[in-house]
């Protein structure tokens, strides 16, 4: 099969998906150079570096019958926006008794690892899952990225899709025919029998990584990629933990109030698979600073793969 | 620039519907049957009733909290809207809105929003759509002084000017936000000063407690942006006779005086005055329409009471479209 990068995967989906839906809007500071050339520059608009407007723009547009994708940049540019986001895009299907239809894709890259530091380094999507309203995907390779970002397009409801800043150049297996990918269906990345270790986007591949180390050790991992958080397929977590009796949850968010601990708790509260545990669950989280910019210290508040090893011997004891 | 008498007993039926709405919703708040926040739209009836009735079913407006004027203008349903307010499953948006989140999409009615200033970049958004349709559609935002301190104001007055969106910023200036004065918050004369100087949008500023004053300056900004002209800001000049909303606990700040001197110029009473004065109206029948008017709103308050409340249940639906 055919090998194309994670951001040239997002580029096909946005292609096809106007080509198929005249409906279909672009907004951003940055134009995507193929859209507007094939689309021109009323539905491939160019923004002033305005979040709020644009952001909130999307909204008037979608309830209006157009299907705008939004490209935020980076997820700390949104916080900028955060009334649009939370009190508009949000809660407007549901304020209005689900009379109008809101079909929004807002793209932003969420991580850290290239010295950004603070400003230009976060993984927010927690925050977004404590809003109701909202779906939230998390493609972490060519392929999701290409299947979610169709399905985000053609969904009738504001759709966040969190893009690790690490991956864009990053190449998979991509086809070349047509295909969406449903949210909320976890993958089994790696089949195992000790450990589950549920992995998020760049951590994901990084878990990959250690599968032989932790193989030689004796310990075999099932890796499980969440894809989507909202919704979050916590039956295949469960079916995992229930065969594996461990739990590992592996992100770089910060580890206060993460999507880690949401996942923890989705397979704790469900009493036939508690009894199934073996061991306490773990989080190997970002640790809870702002990211810093000198090398050093920002590998240190972030996961690594002797991290990942030391969490998924912890659950063995 | 109003022709025939029909189109002016139209605005003063429209003017006396928000007005007796408005009145019946504060009578039923106070006594508990509406729960929730009330902001009372007395005083302000001139505008919406000016502004709305410029407008086709396909424009479209977006509204604020203080937004039961701007819904019945538009011509939403008085049933449906006092169902929503006594918190009812028949309501227009099932009880999971209330007061301040009444919308009518089938109208044009894109929605009250409770957030200052959190409707504009919507309605820049719905403007952009008008445009992106080809056709000449135009949208109406209403908001207040208040709004126009707010970040997004200033985000989408430049959105608008940039792109000549077919945009009607129309802002009810009632000289207070919540109870700071405006002539605190602004460093300006008038705030559509902002408008104009700081985005290059043509403004005026009209005496908003006079429907006929409003209606004329609606009807030349709608002909402009209806040809593509690009946006125009009207500054309504007004003032709200309530609170900034129903609260038995509230205090009101204004000066006593100021309130009592913007009564005198009622918008509801100068009109009628002045239909009385030229003789295109009698008395009687202005009687006979608010009799007419007093049944609607009674129908809708019963309407609100024979209809169900929603199911505890119900909560769980519309979080998310199909």
């Amino acid at each position: 099969m055919r090998k194309i990068t994670y951001e040239e995967a997002a580029s096909e989906a946005l292609l096809e998906e106007f080509r198929r839906d005249d409906k279909t809007v672009h907004l951003s500071t940055d134009i995507p150079p193929d859209l507007r050339q094939e689309f021109g520059e009323a539905r491939i608009r160019q923004t002033p570096i305005s979040e709020s407007s644009f952001v909130g723009a999307a909204i008037g547009l979608a309830g209006s019958g157009f299907r705008p994708v939004v490209n935020v940049r980076m997820a700390t540019f949104g916080f900028v926006a955060m009334d649009q986001f939370v009190n508009q895009a949000a809660k407007i299907t549901y304020m209005f008794g689900g009379q109008a239809k809101f079909p929004i894709v807002y793209r932003m890259t969420v991580g850290a690892s290239k010295s950004f530091a603070a400003q230009h380094s976060i993984s927010p999507y927690s925050m977004y899952m404590n809003v109701p309203g909202l779906k939230i995907i998390l493609p972490a390779t060519p392929y999701d990225m290409k299947g979610l970002m169709k399905t985000a397009i053609r969904d009738n409801n504001p759709v966040i899709s969190f893009e690790h800043m690490a991956l864009g150049a990053m190449e998979g297996e991509v086809p070349e025919e047509e295909y969406t990918i449903p949210f909320g269906r976890a993958v089994v990345r790696q089949e195992g029998t000790d450990v589950t270790v549920v992995a998020l986007a760049k951590m994901m591949h990084e878990t990959l990584a250690v599968v032989e180390d932790m193989k030689q050790e004796g310990i075999s991992i099932e890796v499980i990629d969440p894809c989507t958080l909202a919704p979050l397929d916590g039956e295949t977590i469960k079916a995992s933990v229930a065969k594996t009796g461990r739990l590992v949850v592996v992100d770089e968010a910060c580890i206060t109030g993460s999507v880690a601990a949401e996942i923890i708790t989705i397979v704790i509260e469900d009493t036939e698979i508690f009894r199934c545990l073996k061991s306490s669950p773990k989080r190997v989280c970002g640790l809870d600073v702002p990211i810093p910019y000198s090398p050093p210290m920002e590998q240190y508040a972030l996961p690594d793969r002797d991290n990942i090893k030391a969490g998924i011997r912890g659950v063995m004891t | 620039m109003i022709n025939s008498n029909e189109e002016l007993l139209n605005l003063y039926r429209v003017m006396l519907t928000i007005r007796r709405f408005e009145e019946r919703v504060v009578i039923d708040y106070h006594s508990g049957a509406i729960p929730g926040i009330v902001h009372s739209y007395i005083g302000q009836e001139a505008v919406a009733t000016g502004v709305c009735t410029n407008l086709r079913l396909d424009d479209r407006i977006i509204s604020n909290h203080r937004g039961h004027g701007h819904c019945i203008a538009k011509g939403a349903d008085l049933n449906r809207m006092m169902a929503e307010m006594y918190g009812r499953k028949t309501g227009y948006c099932k009880g999971k809105g209330g007061s301040m989140h009444i919308a009518d999409f089938k109208i044009g009615m894109l929605g009250a929003n409770g957030i200052v200033a959190g409707g504009l970049p919507i309605a820049g958004g719905a403007a952009l759509a008008a445009q992106l349709e080809g056709g000449d559609k135009v949208v109406v935002l209403f908001f207040g002084d208040g709004a126009t301190n707010e970040g997004e104001f200033h985000e989408v007055l430049n959105l608008a000017s940039i792109w000549k969106l077919p945009l009607i910023f129309a802002c009810e200036n009632n000289g207070y936000g919540v109870n700071t004065p405006v002539k605190y918050t602004t460093g300006l004369e008038h705030v559509s000063e902002r408008a104009t100087g700081g985005y290059g949008i043509p403004s005026v500023v009209v005496d908003g407690n006079d429907v006929v004053a409003v209606y004329d300056a609606t009807k030349k900004a709608v002909a402009g942006v209806r040809t593509g002209e690009g946006p125009v800001f009207l500054e309504f000049i007004t003032y709200r006779w309530r609170g900034h909303f129903e609260a038995p606990g509230m205090p009101d700040l204004r000066p006593v005086e100021e309130l009592e001197a913007w009564k005198k110029k009622c918008p509801v009473l100068r009109f009628e005055r002045a239909l009385l004065e030229k003789g295109i109206v009698t008395k009687q029948t202005l009687e006979e329409i608010d009799v007419q008017v007093m049944q609607q709103i009674e129908d809708a308050v019963n309407y609100a009471l024979e209809s169900p409340l929603p199911a505890p249940e119900d909560a769980l639906e519309d979080v998310y479209s199909a």
